[in-house]
């Protein structure tokens, strides 16, 4: 099968809505299709990796833990708007430490986050074969 | 009157048009996504100075469930479910700006 890259864009806050979580869901089903996967985190979207999410008072699963699993899946190109960021009053110490193993590289751990400005999330999106929104 | 807001400010004009038309005597509870107006770099001047008032609150559970309990700003008023209906009793009538 051919492989096209996918970039996911995801916009929204997590719990909130199920944005959050049907992104994820669907970024694992193209994973296991073993395409080329790309997230990215712009306006909203930005709280779903930030560190430290307790679901404990709403009753919801805690799914941010999954983001964690995605390097296993090969998903390791997971680009975050630092203009969204910094509007927020967040930076990149406030978001979940994820990281994949580099099997390119003796299977070394790297940071799977890549903190981007707009411009360069635009250039990054143009050369996607699909965007999907979420 | 208790006002209630449940959509972020940078998605939703809920919290402005709550704002726009609230008296010097109602509060508001930011609840789900509207906790994300509490947090200190992301609420307007207009939202602070009715938190200066003390009368701008925000329910815990969804404030933790987004990873932003170290970012509340100081004068933002965190309260439980039971919380939540202690303010519903104290303040009668509640409008929810969805």
């Amino acid at each position: 099968m051919a492989t096209k890259k996918f970039m996911y864009l995801n916009r929204k806050a997590s719990y909130g809505t199920a944005y959050a979580i049907e992104s994820l869901e669907v970024v694992l089903i193209a994973a296991a299709f073993e395409q080329d996967v790309s997230l990215a985190f712009i306006d909203d979207g930005v709280y779903q990796i930030v560190e430290g999410q307790n679901t404990d008072g709403i009753g919801m699963k805690n799914f941010s833990k999954t983001y964690h699993a995605l390097g296993d899946y090969d998903i390791n190109k997971l680009y975050v708007s630092a203009e969204s960021l910094e509007e927020r009053g967040l930076t990149a110490d406030d978001l979940m430490p994820l990281v994949y193993e580099d099997e390119d590289d003796d299977w070394e751990e790297k940071p799977s986050v890549k903190i981007v400005s707009n411009a360069e999330l635009s250039k990054i999106m143009s050369d996607q074969d699909v965007c999907l929104s979420f | 009157m208790l006002h209630t807001v449940n959509k972020s400010s940078f998605e939703r004009n809920s919290l402005q048009s709550c704002l726009n038309t609230i008296d010097d005597t109602s509060v508001i509870l930011l609840i789900e996504d509207g906790v994300i107006s509490a947090a200190k770099n992301a609420n307007s001047p207009m939202l602070a100075d009715i938190a200066a008032q003390g009368r701008v609150y925000a329910l815990q559970g969804d404030v933790d469930a987004r990873g932003i309990s170290s970012k509340v700003a100081d004068n933002i008023k965190l309260v439980d479910y039971a919380g939540f209906v202690d303010l519903v009793v104290e303040h009668g009538t509640a409008v929810s700006w969805v």
